[in-house]
């Protein structure tokens, strides 16, 4: 853990076969990736980081009862609370109810998000590859996406019946204006010179949009997704506050109401754990999606 | 053809000067390119004119940004011409009622930065010029590309991603992916630019033992007076914007070559000749002090 970048001391999981180096491959690859995490600095100094925040949290909030923190639920009484079979305040992870709020905005979420990427990733690979279409549709487009999410909350109400689908429209609405335009800036990076390669190899236009359009416009496009599902549960959980039965930013709200704090922060920090392990699922679809650029970055070192 | 060696030519005309029967005789005549960015005219090809045989190396050798690429740009079709011709084995590519030519696989383009598709794998990319114009099936197509990067000393490297590989490793890649067409003419534009002296050599040589299986024509454009006399039938200097042949210099030294010729009496000699022909304009293109166009 001396963290001084010099690897080459490691044992090398790799086979020489041949006079050539073998890559490691499976189990060995990830105990190799394994063992360089541990003999670099990162681990220890996200425990330290973490240890620290909590430290001050704890004694912000239930040692030293600073001003304005004395209403905010300490980690000790949250954790408790949280892990309690017979929680005080009345959510932990026993209560059955904890889970329908979990899942009721889970599945909006991925309602919205495939709905939203469904519509919107076409949308910006044909705005980004015809110019007409792009003229006809980007004004609509420049005019809708500044409008805050919070704004269409009323419209939304009026124009769908019931509770669940005026939040999913929010949701949509908010992740699809990100997905398109990332998309469109996707296609619009794209080298010109491989769309002369591959008109010179002979491509009519549909093989150009299949072969060079798509792929070349994917890194665009899933940073796009990743943004897309940060904004889908931000709009959501507004959403949910303003009108809903169930959900995490339901159940913010009317803990709030209730003046229960503890499931008011469970509820966040829920959101937090849920909405990051949505964040990292795209990523690693991208990843799987795109060994190409996976495969350079890594022999870059990144 | 007056029009063309109006400067100082040192072989009389620009008639071909080898034909060893390859494919691909491209005659340019009279042809003028104007841009007009920002509403203001800029002649970037004046009136130029040049025959360039089946099978030759045809070297273009100028300043930056005298328009050498816009020729190449014209023959490809990414650009279209102003006035003039382009013919390719007799058949119009652009002219008057067709100023831009159809981009098609009988002139394939490595480029300066290269152009592999960097989502396919090199195999793929080079099997992608026949599976997408229907020629062979996908399992064929796999199997000429596996056999012709073999040929070309590219072994163990089909199934890595063009970003996994050197930079000359991927540019043979690229001129092995144009070759499976079976190409009539193969347009370089600087691809050895940004490469050491020694890739260099490696890349001259691979280029060189692909050209003598293909017989293909080669459009080369360099700056790299040395490299232009060493691969090429004729070395053509372009003067400075707007560009016309300046001057041509026949290379006659025997083929196969080898890196023995450079410290050759015959080969300094010829680098002299185009080394004053280049360096004249190379001042003028300085001193107009003009920004590049594409």
């Amino acid at each position: 853990m001396s963290g001084d970048g010099i690897t080459s001391a490691m044992p090398n999981p790799g086979t020489v076969e041949g006079g050539r180096m073998q890559a490691p491959t499976g189990l060995a690859l990830f105990r190799y990736h394994m063992n360089k995490k541990l003999r670099s600095p990162a681990p220890y100094l996200m425990v330290l980081g973490l240890g620290t925040w909590v430290l001050l949290y704890w004694l912000f909030c239930e040692v030293w009862r600073l001003p304005r923190f004395e209403k905010m639920p300490g980690p000790v009484a949250l954790v408790r609370d949280w892990l309690s079979p017979h929680p005080f305040q009345g959510i932990s992870i026993y209560t059955e109810v904890y889970y329908t709020h979990i899942w009721v905005s889970v599945r909006r979420i991925m309602i919205a998000f495939a709905i939203a990427t469904v519509i919107g990733v076409p949308l910006g690979l044909l705005m980004g590859w015809s110019r007409r279409f792009k003229d006809y549709t980007f004004p609509i487009l420049e005019t809708l996406r500044p409008i805050p999410i919070l704004a269409w909350v009323p419209l939304a109400i009026l124009m769908f019946k019931g509770l669940e689908t005026p939040v999913i429209f929010l949701a949509t609405l908010a992740s699809l204006f990100v997905t398109v335009l990332n998309t469109l800036l996707g296609v619009e990076s794209i080298d010109e010179a491989y769309f002369r390669a591959a008109g010179c190899l002979g491509s009519k236009p549909r093989q150009v949009f299949w072969h060079v359009v798509v792929p070349g416009s994917l890194p665009f496009i899933f940073t796009g997704l990743q943004i897309s599902m940060g904004v889908a549960w931000f709009s959501l959980v507004a959403a949910e506050m303003v009108s809903g039965d169930y959900g995490l930013g339901y159940m913010i709200l009317s803990s709030y109401v209730n003046s229960v704090t503890v499931p008011m922060v469970i509820g966040m920090l829920t959101l937090g754990f849920v909405g990051w392990f949505t964040s990292a699922l795209v990523r690693m679809t991208g990843n799987r999606l795109m060994q190409w650029r996976t495969r350079a970055l890594a022999l870059e070192g990144r | 053809m007056s029009a063309m060696t109006a400067t100082t030519a040192v072989h009389g005309a620009a008639a071909p000067a080898a034909h060893r029967g390859g494919k691909g005789a491209i005659s340019i005549k009279n042809v003028t390119k104007i841009y007009d960015p920002g509403g203001v005219n800029v002649i970037a090809v004046d009136n130029c004119s040049l025959e360039i045989a089946s099978g030759e190396i045809c070297m273009i050798v100028g300043p930056s940004g005298c328009g050498k690429t816009t020729l190449l740009n014209a023959i490809a079709g990414f650009h279209s011409i102003t006035t003039g011709t382009i013919h390719l084995d007799g058949e119009l590519l652009c002219g008057p009622d067709k100023p831009k030519a159809e981009q098609g696989a009988d002139r394939i383009v490595v480029f300066q930065n290269g152009a592999l598709f960097p989502w396919k794998t090199i195999l793929d990319n080079v099997a992608y010029g026949p599976i997408i114009q229907g020629r062979l099936s996908r399992a064929e197509a796999r199997d000429k590309a596996a056999h012709m990067l073999a040929e070309a000393g590219l072994h163990d490297v089909g199934d890595k991603y063009p970003g996994e590989v050197s930079s000359g490793m991927a540019r043979r890649a690229e001129i092995v992916r144009a070759l499976i067409n079976d190409p009539k003419v193969l347009l370089l534009d600087e691809p050895y630019r940004a490469m050491d002296a020694l890739t260099k050599s490696i890349m001259h040589e691979a280029l060189l033992e692909m050209y003598d299986r293909t017989k293909v024509t080669i459009f080369f454009i360099t700056h790299d007076l040395e490299e232009s006399i060493f691969l090429g039938d004729r070395v053509v200097v372009m003067t400075t914007r707007p560009a016309k042949v300046k001057q041509i210099v026949d290379v006659k030294i025997p083929r196969p070559r080898d890196y023995k010729i450079l410290s050759s009496d015959e080969f300094r000699q010829l680098f002299e000749q185009a080394k004053g022909a280049v360096h004249e304009e190379a001042i003028k293109a300085f001193e107009a002090g003009e920004r590049e166009l594409a």
